[in-house]
Parts: C-alpha cells; sequence; structure tokens
C-alpha cells in the first residue's frame, strides 16, 4: 500500500500509510482501540475503499486482482447472523470456494483440505454440529479453519484473539507455527499477542491512522501487550489528558 | 385426490403449487440466511403493479408481473447495498407505491376492479391458465437451476460478505442474482398463493426445517419437502372448502412449523447433550 488514506463517514481513519508486507514475513498490527488496525488490513484487501494512494496485491489492484485462493481472510467474528444453521464442516468447506469452479462437483482434493482444516484446529469430531451452538472462541476456530481449507499463501487475520479462551489462542499459536514453518505469509490484527508473541518477525503500530513505529517487534510490545494493560504503546506516549481542556480554534 | 386430478383446472393448480412447494423455499433458505426474510414481500407489492399493468396495457398479467417485480426487486437491492441507515425507510416507500400503483392502474383498466386483484392478492385455483403453467415451469427451472449452480458461491455471500469479496466472487452480481431469483419465485407463487402471502411460503417452510436440522443443505431440503407438502395439502384443502388456496397452504405450512418445534424439542432432548467445553 502506497499513501493509503481511508474515510469512513468523512472521517479520515488512515491519513497515509505506506505498507509493504513481504512474503514470508508474519506482521501483527497493532495499536488502541479505534487506531485504524482492522481498516487498514481490509483496506489492504480492498474491501474498503480507498480514499487515496493505492493498494496492491501480488502487484495487482484489487479490481484486477484473480488470484484470490492466495488470500486467506478471517474476519473479525463469526457472523453466521442468519437464522439458518450451519455445520461446522459447511463452513469450513466453504473456504475452498476460490479455488473450484461454477458447475464443478466438490473435489476429492476439497475434501481432503477440509478434513486437513478440521484437524488442524480440533474440531473435526464436532464437523456436523451447527456453528451456533459453539462458543466465541470455537467459532474463531472455524473461521480460521474456513482459511486454512483455501490453502492460500498470506493470511489476513482481524483480531484472532480477541475474546478467545487461552486453549484456543494457544492453538492459533501452535497452527500460524505450522504455517510460518511452510513459508506462509501472516498479517494479523491484534489487540494483544499473547501466545502469538514469539512468531511475530515485525510489529506495525499504528495510532491515530499512522504507523508510529515499523520494524522488529521492540519485546516492550511483549510486555504491553499482556492483558490488563492499558495498550498505550510506549513510543507513543502522550501526556496524559487533563480533564478538562480549552483550546482556542485559531 | 385422485377423482380430484380429474379437472383440468385443478392440474394445472396442482403443478403450479408443486412447483412453488419446491422453488419458494429453496430460495428462502438463501434470504433467511441474509436476514432478508421481508424481501419477498416487498417484492410482492411490487408485483401488484406488475399485474395492473398487465391488465392496463393487455398483456399477460403474468408476463409484466415478471418484468416490474424483477426491477423492483433490483431497486431493493441497491438501496440495500447502497444506504445504510435508511434501507428499510426505502424499502417500506418501495412496497407502498407498488400496492397504491396496483391499485391505481387496474382501476385504470377496461372493466378491471379491485375484485380482479383479488385472486391475485390471494391466490385462486380456478385460475390458473395453460400459459401460466408454461411461465410457471419456465421461472421454476430457472430459479432450481440458479441454486444448483450458484448454490456454493451464495452460500458464502450470505455467511458475510466481506469474506465473499476476499474470495474474489462477484459479490455485486451474486447479489442481484438473489433479488432477481426471489422475484422470480415471487411470480411464480402468484397465481396459485397470491402476492399477500407469497413470502410465507419463503420463510415459514425455512423456519420449519431448521427446527429439525442442524446445516444448510438439510434444512433446504427439509424446507422444500415441507414446502410441497404445504402447497400440496392446502391447495387440495382449498378443493374441498371453497376458501381462497393461498391462506390454507399458509396455514398448513404453520401447522408443520408448530410440529416441527415440538418434534425438534423432543429431538434435541433426545440426543445426547452437545458437550460445551
Amino acid at each position: 500500500m502506497r499513501g493509503g488514506q481511508v474515510s469512513l463517514d468523512r472521517r479520515p481513519v488512515l491519513r497515509g500509510i505506506d505498507l509493504t508486507v513481504r512474503s514470508g514475513e508474519v506482521v501483527a498490527v497493532l495499536g488502541a482501540n479505534g487506531s485504524g488496525k482492522s481498516t487498514l488490513v481490509r483496506a489492504l484487501l480492498g474491501l474498503t475503499p480507498l480514499s487515496g494512494g493505492s493498494t496492491l496485491l501480488y502487484g495487482a489492484p484489487p479490481a484486477r486482482f484473480r488470484d484470490w485462493w492466495r488470500i486467506g481472510y478471517v474476519p473479525q467474528r463469526l457472523s453466521v447472523g442468519g437464522g439458518v444453521p450451519s455445520t461446522i464442516r459447511e463452513v469450513v468447506a466453504s473456504g475452498r470456494i476460490a479455488r473450484q469452479r461454477r458447475l464443478r462437483p466438490t473435489s476429492a482434493a476439497d475434501t481432503a483440505a477440509t478434513t486437513r482444516a478440521l484437524e488442524a484446529v480440533g474440531l473435526a469430531d464436532r464437523a456436523g454440529d451447527p456453528v451456533q451452538a459453539l462458543s466465541g472462541g470455537q467459532q474463531q476456530r472455524v473461521l480460521i479453519a474456513r482459511a486454512l481449507a483455501g490453502e492460500p499463501d498470506t493470511f489476513v487475520m482481524d483480531e484472532p484473539t480477541a475474546g478467545v479462551d487461552a486453549a484456543s489462542q494457544q492453538l492459533l499459536a501452535d497452527t500460524l507455527a505450522g504455517l510460518v514453518a511452510q513459508g506462509r505469509t501472516v498479517v494479523l490484527v491484534a489487540h494483544e499477542l499473547g501466545p502469538l508473541e514469539p512468531l511475530i518477525t515485525r510489529a506495525v503500530v499504528l495510532r491515530d491512522g499512522c504507523v508510529c513505529h515499523d520494524g522488529p517487534p521492540p519485546h516492550a510490545v511483549g510486555a504491553h501487550a499482556l492483558p490488563g494493560h492499558d495498550h498505550v504503546h510506549p513510543h507513543a506516549e502522550e501526556p496524559p489528558a487533563s480533564p478538562l481542556e480549552w483550546r482556542p480554534t485559531s | 385426490m385422485i377423482d380430484l386430478l380429474q379437472y383440468d383446472f385443478m392440474q394445472r393448480a396442482m403443478i403450479a403449487a408443486l412447483l412453488i412447494g419446491l422453488t419458494a423455499p429453496a430460495v428462502g433458505t438463501f434470504i433467511v440466511q441474509r436476514r432478508l426474510a421481508l424481501l419477498g414481500d416487498g417484492i410482492g407489492h411490487v408485483a401488484l403493479t406488475g399485474v395492473a399493468l398487465g391488465f392496463l396495457t393487455g398483456t399477460a398479467p403474468v408476463l409484466t408481473a415478471v418484468l416490474v417485480s424483477v426491477l423492483g426487486a433490483v431497486a431493493i437491492e441497491l438501496v440495500r447495498a447502497r444506504g445504510r441507515t435508511s434501507g428499510d425507510v426505502a424499502l417500506a416507500l418501495l412496497f407502498y407505491g407498488g400496492i397504491a400503483g396496483g391499485v391505481l392502474l387496474i382501476s385504470l383498466a377496461p372493466g378491471g376492479s379491485n375484485s380482479t386483484l383479488m385472486s391475485y392478492l390471494f391466490g385462486s385455483i380456478s385460475t390458473v391458465t395453460l400459459q401460466d403453467v408454461w411461465v410457471i415451469g419456465a421461472l421454476a427451472v430457472a430459479v432450481l437451476g440458479v441454486v444448483a449452480v450458484f448454490g456454493r458461491e451464495l452460500f458464502v455471500l450470505c455467511q458475510d460478505e466481506e469474506v465473499a469479496k476476499a474470495a474474489g466472487l462477484p459479490v455485486r452480481l451474486l447479489s442481484l442474482l438473489i433479488a432477481v431469483t426471489a422475484a422470480l419465485t415471487v411470480v411464480i407463487a402468484m397465481r396459485v398463493v397470491g402476492l399477500l402471502l407469497v413470502s410465507a411460503l419463503m420463510v415459514v417452510p425455512v423456519a420449519t426445517g431448521q427446527q429439525l436440522t442442524r446445516g444448510f443443505r438439510s434444512t433446504m431440503l427439509l424446507a422444500m419437502a415441507s414446502g410441497v407438502v404445504a402447497t400440496v395439502g392446502g391447495l387440495t384443502t382449498s378443493f374441498y372448502v371453497e376458501a381462497p388456496p393461498g391462506a390454507l397452504i399458509v396455514l398448513v405450512a404453520l401447522g408443520g412449523f408448530v410440529l416441527a418445534l415440538g418434534l425438534g424439542r423432543f429431538v434435541r432432548r433426545s440426543r445426547p447433550q452437545e458437550s460445551r467445553p
């Protein structure tokens, strides 16, 4: 992405971001609530239109990008909002969609990849259960399995650890470690890194829609990413705000 | 049941009912999943204008209804995709416009009156013409074809539009496809179930199905089965009690839902407890 700017409801959320993710990197996008983390990854994929700058996926703008199977997107939450139940297997199998062709039935490779993805997240024995019956952490695992099923090169995960129990976080870390060992690229948005910390090769810290740190994850990030910390990054220190402040306009 | 089919008009109505019972719940499953349960209602209202337009211009009301309801469905989809807050209000405007337009146009039509519209609003078994059967048949093939060919993609879309986008699916096209398919389904069901009750047949069988199933595909299949039972059962009853078939079909469908509700409770209780760590 070059000079990426995004405005939502005319309010600038990202103000000029230059970011290039190289193949094989494990990038953590960090920052406080409202700093534009999720917007950044969504804009990178072309899900949120840019109001300035440009973004390229494997060298092509999103509108002309064709190899969507190379990207596995894990959204922030499972929006199986609709009233119709779906089994875990059905949802995970739908991750193959970018590799499938219309009018061609599900192949043996599709089924095998789906089963592998289910096993990777430890849900193979519950494949026939409806996703609606799962806890938040388990639903998150379903979403990750859906991305795994597509066997992409690059994973883009929006807060995969948010609201997830410790066991699921550890499982995610183990799964990611396997992917990293295979040379896959991972971009993940996180509020707290937890067990993912040792895997991260690069940290991008956002503040007020700008990149305020880009580089190897400083040790401080680990300590400051612990649950309970107020998530203000040490590189981005702010003077304590006074309870009442008046600034004359102009 | 057999003696019933000796009548030509009943044969035609029965074929139509069978096709409706299959198609409406199949499309309905996607619509309910997308939380657009009222889409069918909206299109039904708009289709009324199409019917009246047919009377006014002397063309077959089924054909003008197809045209107008497809346009209406596309408009609804564009409004839905564009507007974030005013979407439901815009839909409501379209509903009222459809009804008002229909009533106005029918009163302008030579010899037309609001009672002409009644058979379209609540369905009728004696008025299904051979031409209707052909149109309904063709539309049903189109609708089921769409579900068969695009089902996988529509499933992803209805789960999560962003994920569908990130998988490179033509999201806008598929959304329009669902809307247009729903419009065709409304027209299919119009003659027998009636425009005001069309939506029930897209929603109620799906609600019935999901009481007993755990997956998307199984819900759809069960919904189609219960849809056929409702349309055929309701139509048969309407032959004997001489009431509008639409009402009876919907009541049979609702009865099926209540039955499935009780059965679902029973099945779930006897099933081994689902583990919840």
